[in-house]
C-alpha cells in the first residue's frame, strides 16, 4: 500500500494569529465598557472610523504589493491596530483625525516596512504621533467624565456623532463647557503653577489615585490584561517591566520630591500606563523578543514615559517612549541572545 | 572541563503532549510470525552500510551473520531466520522513506532453525571489557531508541573519558510509542541484567534507569526487578514527563543536572546512555546468545483497527505488522515510523523492520494547514525549546541567509524536536525550515573549507617555487663568488676540467 509523505511532526499546530489578536480584542472589551461609561459615545464612533481605514488602508496596501489581501485582513492585527489607536485618540476626534492616523498607522508604519511581522513601530503609536503632531486642536477634547455628583455639560449619542463627522459641536454647546483637562493635564499645569501634588489633588476631577473614571477605566484594561497573561497571549515580562519602570521613579521622586511629584498610583492608573503595560508595549512585532530583552524593552519604555510626563512638555509619554523603544528593539536583541543549553555564558561552546 | 554553571536537573520548555499510548498497550506485547520472505536492509547502522559476508544461493541458519559493518566497532547483523538468501538487490527501505536502497533477501523455509551456539560466555563477569565489547559488537547490538549508533563504538568512546553514570533510557517521551513501555512491562530482568553487563563492561558503578512518571506500570515492574537483584549500583529515577525530556542530551541534563556541552557527547560530563531496548539486547546476547535479531515495534494510529505492540524479527515488511494489529483502517492515509514529532513518513509499507523501528503510526490525513502567515515575534517557540533557542530569530536570519548571525543564534544546536512548529500561531514549519537552513550551512562550511584548502595548496605550490628559485640564485651567486675569489688561474682550471670531463664523456660515449 502507498501512502502521503509529509514532514514531521505529525501533529497539527494549534495556534493561530486571528485566535491571539481576538483575543487582544475581548480583553479590551471591559475597558471599552468603562471608556463609555465615563466618556460617552466617543470611543465607539473612533474604533468604527478607525477600523474602516485600517482595513481599507490595509486591502489597498496588500493590493498594491500584489499579496492576497483576505488572509492579512482576517487576521484582526489591522482591528486590533484601529481599536488601540482608538483608545489612544480623545472622545471627540473629527473622523478625518482619526483617518490620517489610520492611514499612516497601517499604510506607512506598516506596510512601507513589509507588513505584519515587519514593521519597526508599534503601528497606533505611529498613527496616533502623527496626528498628535499634525492636528494638535483637535488632539484636546477629552469629554467630562461621567460621574453622578459632577455637574458638567454633556453630548448626546448623536450629538456626539454628528461631531465626529462635522467636527463642529451643536449650537448651544462649547468646548469649555463640554470638556476637561486629563488627570495628567491638570497635574501638569498644576505643577507648572506651582501647586503641590496635595493641592492639585483637591481638583474635583480627580478620584482615589488618578483621575475620576479613569482610574476605574485603568482598573479594566488591567483586568483584560491579566486575562490575557493567563490565557498566556502575552507573557508577563514587558508588563511587568513597563510597570517597574513607571513605578520606581515615580516612588522615589515622590517620596524625596516634597510635593513636587505626582504618586506612584496617579502614574499607574492615569494616562495610559496600564494600556501600555498590557495592550501597547506587549504587541510583540516590534518589542524585543527574548525573555531578557523584553524586560529591558519594558523597564526603558516604562522610565521614557515617567521622563516625559515629569520632564517633557506632552503630559503623557506612552507613544513616545513605546516609539523610541521599537528604534531600541533590534539593539536589545543583539545583545540579549540567551545562553544556549550547551554553552557557556560567554555564547562559547564548551569543547574543553 | 571548566565548572558549570548551568541549571541543575531542569529542562528548559518542552511540551506536554497528548500520548495516544493506551490503546497500544491495552494488551501484552503479540509476537508476528515469520513471514515467507524477509528483507534485511544493509543500512539500517548510522555509519557506512554493511557488507554482505553471504552471497545468492546460500543457506543461512537464524542468528547467523550475513553481513558486518566496515568499521572496526561498527554491528553485524544476522540472519533473523532460516532459509536462503534469494538476493542481494534493491528494496524499499526506511532511510529512503519508501524508495529502495539494498538489502539482502531471505526466502525463509519456516522450520526457524538457529545456529548452535553456547551463550558467548558462561559468566561475563570473567571477561575482561574489552572482549566484552567485541562481542556486543559481533551480536550486532546498535542503540535502538532510534540512532542506531553501533553499541561497542559508543562504548569504546565512553570509555576513554572520565565515566560516572551509566543512564538507561525508558523515558520514550514521543506520542504513540511505546514499545519500551511493553518491554519494561515484561522483561524488567533483562534490563536489569544487561544493565549489570553493561557497568561492568564500562568500569562503574552507577546505573540510573530513568523512566516517565507516566508509566506507573513500567516502574512497578522495574522497581522489583531491581529490588529482586539486590543490586545497590542501580536506582530508578522518575522522569517528568515532558516531550523532549528523553532526548539523549535533555535526559542527561534531567538526570546528572549538567547540560551535555555544544557540540560534544554526553561523556564529556561523565555519562553514556543507553537505551532500554538496546540493554535488554544485550542480556539476550550475552547470556542467551541470541543476537539482535527481533524487536518489539509498536503499531499504532487511528489508521489501524487494532493498536498493538507486536515483537517481529528484524526483515518483516511493515504490511505484516499491520495486519497482525488488524489491518488497516479506511482512513489510513500517512505511514509514519518513529513517533509523530520525529518520526518520518513513508511512502510504502513493503519496507521492513530494521533495529530501529520501534513505531509504526498510521494517521488519518491531517487537516490541511491553514496558510503559513508572517513571523509576528511572539517568542512562544522560544518558551518551549528545550535548547534556550530563539527560533523566531533563526528564522528570521535564516530567511536572510546571515551566517554569522545563525552560528551565534545556535542554529547547529537545534535538535529538531518539533516543539515550535506546534506552538506557532503562524503556522510557519519552523523545524523543516532550520533543516534546510542547517544544510546551507553546512554547504557553505564545505565550501569554505575547500577554498581555504585551495588556498593553501596555491600559497604552498607560490613558496615552493620561490624557494626553489632562491635557491638556485643563490647557488649561482655562491659559484660566482667562488670564481671570482679564486682569481683568473681558477677559472681556467675549471675550464679545463669541464673540457675534460666533455672529452672524456664523448670517448665513453664512443665505446
Amino acid at each position: 500500500m502507498l501512502f502521503a509523505r509529509r514532514s514531521a511532526p505529525f501533529i497539527a499546530p494549534q495556534g493561530q494569529v486571528t485566535l491571539v489578536m481576538r483575543q487582544v480584542l475581548f480583553a479590551l472589551l471591559p475597558a471599552a465598557l468603562a471608556h463609555v461609561y465615563f466618556f460617552g459615545p466617543g470611543l465607539l464612533f473612533n474604533v468604527i472610523i478607525a477600523t474602516i481605514f485600517c482595513l481599507a488602508t490595509e486591502a489597498a496596501a496588500l493590493q498594491l504589493r500584489n499579496r492576497p489581501a483576505l488572509p492579512a485582513l482576517q487576521d484582526y492585527s489591522a482591528v486590533v491596530t484601529a481599536v488601540l489607536l482608538a483608545f489612544a485618540l480623545p472622545p471627540l476626534t473629527p473622523w478625518w483625525v482619526t483617518a490620517t492616523a489610520s492611514v499612516f498607522a497601517i499604510g506607512v508604519a506598516k506596510h512601507l516596512y513589509g507588513g505584519i511581522g515587519y514593521n519597526i513601530f508599534n503601528p497606533a503609536m505611529a498613527g496616533y504621533v502623527v496626528v498628535l503632531l499634525a492636528f494638535p486642536f483637535e488632539m484636546n477634547f477629552w469629554t467630562a467624565p461621567h460621574i453622578g455628583d459632577l455637574d458638567y455639560q454633556h453630548l448626546g449619542v448623536l450629538q456626539s456623532l454628528g461631531y465626529t463627522l462635522t467636527g463642529s459641536l451643536p449650537d448651544g454647546f462649547t468646548f469649555d463647557a463640554l470638556t476637561r483637562a486629563t488627570p495628567l493635564d491638570a497635574a501638569q499645569s498644576g505643577f507648572a503653577a506651582m501647586q503641590i501634588f496635595e493641592e492639585i489633588h483637591q481638583n474635583p476631577l480627580m478620584g482615589d489615585f488618578a483621575g475620576r473614571g479613569w482610574e476605574w477605566i485603568a482598573n479594566f484594561v488591567a483586568i483584560g490584561g491579566l486575562w490575557l497573561l493567563y490565557r498566556g497571549i502575552i507573557r508577563w515580562h514587558i508588563p511587568v517591566a513597563v510597570i517597574l519602570g513607571v513605578m520606581v521613579p515615580a516612588t522615589f521622586f515622590y517620596l524625596f520630591g516634597a510635593g513636587a511629584n505626582a504618586s506612584p498610583g496617579f502614574h499607574l492608573f492615569g494616562g495610559a500606563t496600564l494600556l501600555c503595560a498590557f495592550f501597547i508595549a506587549t504587541d510583540p512585532v516590534s518589542a524585543a523578543t527574548s525573555p531578557r530583552g523584553r524586560i529591558i524593552y519594558g523597564l526603558g519604555i516604562g522610565l521614557l514615559i515617567y521622563a516625559i510626563r515629569r520632564w517633557g512638555s506632552y503630559a503623557d509619554g506612552v507613544a513616545f517612549a513605546v516609539l523610541l523603544m521599537n528604534m531600541a528593539a533590534p539593539a536589545i536583541d543583539y545583545f540579549t541572545v540567551p545562553r544556549i543549553a550547551g554553552h557557556d555564558h560567554n555564547g562559547k561552546g564548551d569543547d574543553s | 572541563m571548566s565548572a558549570p554553571t548551568y541549571d541543575l536537573g531542569r529542562l528548559h520548555g518542552g511540551l506536554r503532549l497528548p500520548a495516544h499510548k493506551q490503546a497500544s498497550t491495552a494488551q501484552a506485547v503479540l509476537p508476528c510470525p515469520v513471514p515467507r520472505e524477509l528483507v534485511v536492509p544493509l543500512g539500517q547502522h548510522a555509519g557506512d552500510p554493511a557488507k554482505p559476508t553471504v552471497t545468492v544461493g546460500d543457506t543461512v541458519l537464524g542468528g547467523q551473520v550475513i553481513a558486518r559493518q566496515a568499521k572496526r566497532a561498527g554491528a553485524s547483523i544476522h540472519a533473523p531466520s532460516s532459509g536462503i538468501v534469494k538476493a542481494i538487490a534493491p528494496r524499499p527501505v526506511f532511510a529512503r522513506q519508501g524508495d529502495d536502497g539494498r538489502c539482502i533477501v531471505i526466502q525463509t523455509d519456516g522450520k526457524d532453525r538457529f545456529i548452535a551456539a553456547a551463550p558467548p560466555c558462561a559468566d561475563y563477569r570473567q571477561q575482561t571489557p574489552e572482549a566484552l565489547t567485541e562481542l556486543i559488537r559481533e551480536g550486532g547490538i546498535a542503540g535502538l531508541g532510534g540512532a542506531v549508533f553501533p553499541t561497542a563504538e559508543k562504548i569504546g568512546r565512553a570509555r576513554q573519558g572520565n565515566l560516572q553514570y551509566l543512564v538507561i533510557n525508558g523515558v520514550e517521551c514521543e506520542p504513540y510509542i511505546s514499545c519500551d513501555d511493553m518491554l519494561m512491562r515484561e522483561r524488567p530482568a533483562d534490563i536489569v541484567t544487561g544493565a549489570q553487563i553493561l557497568l561492568h563492561v564500562l568500569g562503574i558503578d552507577k546505573a540510573v534507569i530513568a523512566v516517565e512518571s507516566d508509566k506507573p506500570a513500567a516502574l512497578i515492574s522495574l522497581n522489583s526487578a531491581i529490588r529482586e537483584a539486590q543490586d545497590p549500583r542501580l536506582t530508578l529515577r522518575q522522569i517528568p514527563s515532558i516531550y523532549p525530556s528523553g532526548a539523549e542530551d535533555q535526559l542527561v541534563q534531567l538526570v546528572a543536572g549538567i547540560e551535555v556541552p555544544s557540540g560534544g557527547l554526553p561523556s564529556d560530563v561523565g555519562c553514556v546512555v543507553q537505551n532500554v531496548a538496546t540493554v535488554a539486547a544485550i542480556a539476550d546476547w550475552i547470556t542467551r546468545a541470541r543476537p539482535l535479531i527481533e524487536r518489539i515495534t509498536t503499531v499504532t494510529g487511528d489508521g489501524v483497527s487494532q493498536p498493538v505492540n507486536v515483537l517481529a524479527r528484524i526483515g518483516t515488511p511493515i504490511a505484516s505488522l499491520v495486519a497482525a494489529a488488524g489491518g488497516y483502517t479506511d482512513r489510513a492515509h500517512h505511514l509514519v515510523i518513529g513517533g509523530a514529532m520525529t518520526g518520518k513518513a513513508m511512502s510504502n509499507d513493503a519496507i521492513p523492520v530494521e533495529k530501529a523501528t520501534n513505531c509504526a503510526v498510521v494517521l488519518s490525513a491531517l487537516p490541511q494547514p491553514g496558510p503559513e502567515l508572517n513571523c509576528i515575534r511572539c517568542g512562544e517557540c522560544a518558551v518551549v525549546c528545550p535548547v534556550q533557542l530563539l527560533p523566531q530569530q533563526i528564522h528570521w536570519y535564516g530567511r536572510a541567509r546571515d551566517q554569522a548571525q545563525l552560528q551565534r543564534h545556535g542554529l547547529m544546536d537545534c535538535i529538531e524536536c518539533g516543539c515550535c512548529d506546534l506552538v506557532c500561531p503562524s503556522l510557519i514549519p519552523l523545524t523543516t525550515r532550520f533543516r534546510e537552513f542547517k544544510a546551507v550551512s553546512r554547504q557553505l562550511e564545505q565550501e569554505k573549507a575547500r577554498a581555504t584548502r585551495a588556498k593553501q595548496r596555491f600559497e604552498a605550490h607560490n613558496l615552493r617555487l620561490q624557494r626553489a628559485q632562491q635557491e638556485r640564485e643563490a647557488q649561482l651567486a655562491e659559484q660566482k663568488s667562488t670564481a671570482r675569489s679564486a682569481g683568473p688561474d681558477a677559472i681556467a682550471a675549471i675550464l679545463a676540467r669541464s673540457k675534460d670531463k666533455k672529452r672524456s664523456g664523448d670517448t665513453e660515449a664512443d665505446d
